[in-house]
């Protein structure tokens, strides 16, 4: 039986396609300072701080570490930090608030995409020996699944088109979104290929951001806020690298974090977040996602709204559960992802009480 | 409310300069491998997976766990990446740990390698950050500064540091498993070597090496059916405090001393040096021995060095360190802080083989990072906590 978790704060800074007035440092301390200050809440409450961030993307070894002066870390914290999205850093969290010896946890994840040439930091993520010499990337990588989707029967352009408009006018009323606007579907379908079948507006922005999560375990979230959004569900699972060894029309190993996040049991949420980069792998996760009649289908825009990378997949949980203090509804699930083409999945399910 | 955690089964490659016979996947491999069969396990047993090295530019590979999920079996599993400078090794044991600690998994891979032959690690830690002086001084510029402030507030004799490049050295033979090999190393050799960042001589640092290390975790049901004697862990720590802070003491780090005194009132230690039988401590310039000493409150301050000196810490002596050689006979960076995790559990399992320092009960491992501001260590003990 998991302890209670809730989440109890959320601060984000607007993506941007380049943050030039902050360094991470700074725009940590922002997202910090915010998310503490939601929660009336200091360092010296905070029992447990793990962060997730990635060095390629800085184009510097420890891009962490200068990071931690952010965070006022004095008397010395406990801390982690993984190399991944900060969704995952949050899972950590979620498992160190489990011992029940720590209350009160902090999650942050910085990303400024805007730093180097995002293609070949991609590029870099496939298998060094056999894979990463043919310069497939993000997008190249995104064009073959979206082929095979197409060859599959079960998308058409069109589709995808209509995805990017939805989302991105969704986003108008998302403050922190970076696309916020969108042409209709036929004048999208009107434009040249970026990589065939996809065209740029079936591709997330480039986008830099922070954002920062409180947690706090058991009852103790009554002392933090008035509406804590329990976490009632949280798993992540990986697929094999090897595209060849991977059904790329779906994602299995989404369908099975949600099945072990029980995602899948009781009603559909009344909010879903997803973590979709491409108008494709969008498509894919509505048909393995729990969406019902009154699903509100990514709100916040998602992805494709806004891409700051290592911090998309927190946001997503930071929106829906938003969404949830909100009123918005009382059950969501929240989705991320990391590694190339949805390699790797994360699912939360929270529930705030009627 | 805590399930306890076990150590079954430890692995780690022949570490080397250069592992020109494996790629990254088959030198973590031949450490999962090792692991796994010291456990008597496979791959298929395993039900949740962590990962840890040092910057992804030691190699160049962006975030690794990726690529490394085929060869891990990672598939249909969770697998995380954990990556806190150079205590890595230990925070990813630790990790690990805490997976089966809340009772989310019963068989847990902690696994963490660096292949430094295929990058340049020398290049990657002196990084030019904007408005800061460059520092193209590798990890050794940065901490001979803090050794000569040791020698100045403590009044350690110039020796001390070749003391503990001897006795690493010499119990790094008895390592089947070591990078640096030196038969008949002495005071004459280490003090004839090179000055390379004054007071380190060449033979007082560690050297750039290639391998991996794998680490079997499981819960009080999956140890009682290993088959054979697991390692209890009694206590784990992480602890970090800013780089840039001028109230910082970088000689003897708060969060050194914290996270040690945390994980004493966890491991209920209350005298280490009686109470532990052996430590692992992340060593990779010999001076930082004695330092680590009264970081860890195995003396008091300014009196590590006499320790040194007194062959206390020698695999004869009644507190030994780092009988495996330690990072000064190997030194994968990812992995150098798992290692020293392994080495302490294979001692309280009574599995060291040439390394075994006779009745040994409770160990502690140790590692650090960064500007000596990450610190991960644990206890483990030979009965259950």
């Amino acid at each position: 039986m998991n302890r209670p978790v809730a989440i109890v704060s959320f601060a984000q800074r607007p993506a941007v396609r380049r943050e030039s007035r902050f360094d991470e440092t700074e725009m940590v301390q922002d997202v910090v300072s915010r998310a503490l200050d939601a929660a009336h809440a200091t360092i010296a409450d905070v029992g447990f701080v793990c962060s997730g961030s990635s060095d390629f993307l800085v184009g510097r070894p420890f891009s962490f570490v200068t990071v931690i002066d952010a965070l006022g870390a004095w008397p010395p914290v406990s801390e982690s930090h993984v190399e991944m999205d900060g969704a995952f850093a949050l899972y950590e969290a979620w498992v160190r608030l489990q011992h029940g010896d720590v209350d009160v946890a902090l999650v942050y994840a910085f990303g400024r995409s805007s730093m180097g040439d995002l293609r070949s930091v991609s590029t870099a993520q496939l298998d060094p020996y056999l894979v990463a010499g043919l310069g497939l990337d993000s997008i190249s990588l995104a064009a073959l699944q979206a082929r095979a989707l197409l060859e599959a029967g079960t998308d058409t352009e069109a589709n995808w088109a209509k995805i990017a408009m939805d989302r991105r006018r969704a986003a108008a009323e998302n403050a922190n979104a970076q696309l916020r606007t969108s042409p209709d579907v036929e004048t999208l379908l009107r434009e040249p290929y970026l990589t065939s079948p996809l065209r740029k507006h079936d591709c997330p922005p480039i986008s830099d951001g922070a954002a920062a999560m409180v947690l706090v375990g058991g009852d103790r979230a009554f002392d933090y806020t008035v509406r804590p959004v329990w976490i009632r569900g949280i798993d992540h699972r990986a697929e094999p690298h090897t595209l060849g060894l991977r059904t790329l029309t779906d994602s299995t190993s989404t369908r099975l974090a949600a099945e072990r996040a029980g995602a899948y049991n009781g009603p559909p949420p009344d909010v879903l977040e997803f973590h979709a980069p491409f108008t494709s792998q969008d498509a894919l996760l509505q048909r393995v996602l729990p969406i019902g009649p009154n699903t509100a289908v990514n709100p916040s825009g998602g992805a494709l709204a806004a891409h700051p990378l290592m911090v998309a997949g927190l946001t997503r949980v930071g929106e829906a559960a938003s969404r949830l203090v909100r009123g918005d509804g009382l059950r969501a699930v929240a989705h991320a992802t990391s590694g190339p083409l949805l390699q790797q999945n994360l699912v939360a399910v929270l529930e705030v009480d009627p | 409310m805590s399930a306890r955690v076990a150590v079954i089964g430890v692995g780690q490659t022949r570490h080397a300069a250069r592992r020109k016979d494996v790629s990254v996947s088959g030198l973590v491999r031949e450490a999962v491998d090792r692991a796994l069969a010291d456990a008597e396990l496979k791959l298929s047993d395993i039900d949740a997976i962590v990962l840890g090295k040092a910057p992804d530019m030691f190699e160049g590979i962006n975030r690794p766990e990726a690529y490394l999920v085929d060869a891990l079996g990672a598939a249909g599993k969770p697998i995380m990446r954990v990556h806190t400078a150079g205590s890595v090794g230990g925070s990813t044991g630790i990790v690990a740990s805490h997976l089966i600690s809340a009772s989310q998994h019963r068989r847990v891979l902690a696994v963490a390698y660096e292949k430094q032959s295929e990058s340049d690690a020398m290049w990657a830690l002196s990084p030019k950050y904007p408005f800061q002086p460059p520092m193209a001084a590798g990890a050794g510029g940065y901490f001979a500064p803090l050794i000569r402030a040791y020698i100045r507030r403590s009044g350690a004799p110039p020796h001390i540091g070749t003391l503990v490049a001897v006795k690493d050295r010499q119990n790094g033979v008895r390592n089947p498993y070591a990078h640096l090999k030196l038969e008949g190393i002495d005071r004459a050799m280490v003090e004839a070597s090179p000055m390379l960042w004054d007071p380190i001589r060449y033979l007082e640092t560690c050297p750039s090496s290639d391998g991996a290390c794998a680490v079997i975790l499981a819960d009080e049901a999956a140890a009682a059916l290993s088959p054979r004697r697991p390692a209890w862990v009694h206590g784990t720590a992480m602890r970090t405090e800013p780089m840039l802070f001028a109230g910082r003491d970088q000689v003897s780090p708060r969060a050194g001393r914290d996270a040690a005194k945390a994980l004493y009132a966890e491991a209920r230690i209350t005298d280490p040096v009686r109470e532990l039988q052996v430590a692992e401590l992340y060593v990779p310039f010999s001076w930082f021995e004695p330092m680590w000493l009264e970081n860890l409150g195995f003396c008091a301050p300014n009196e590590g060095w006499k320790m040194t000196e007194s062959g206390q810490t020698a695999r004869t002596g009644t507190m030994p360190i780092n009988p495996s050689g330690g990072v000064m006979c190997s030194n994968p960076i990812g992995a150098s802080g798992l290692l020293r995790f392994a080495e302490a559990a294979q001692q309280v399992r009574g599995l060291a083989g040439d390394l075994q320092i006779d009745g040994v009960r409770k160990a502690l491992g140790h590692a650090y990072g960064g500007g000596s501001q990450f610190f991960a260590m644990w206890i483990v003990g030979a009965e259950k906590p």
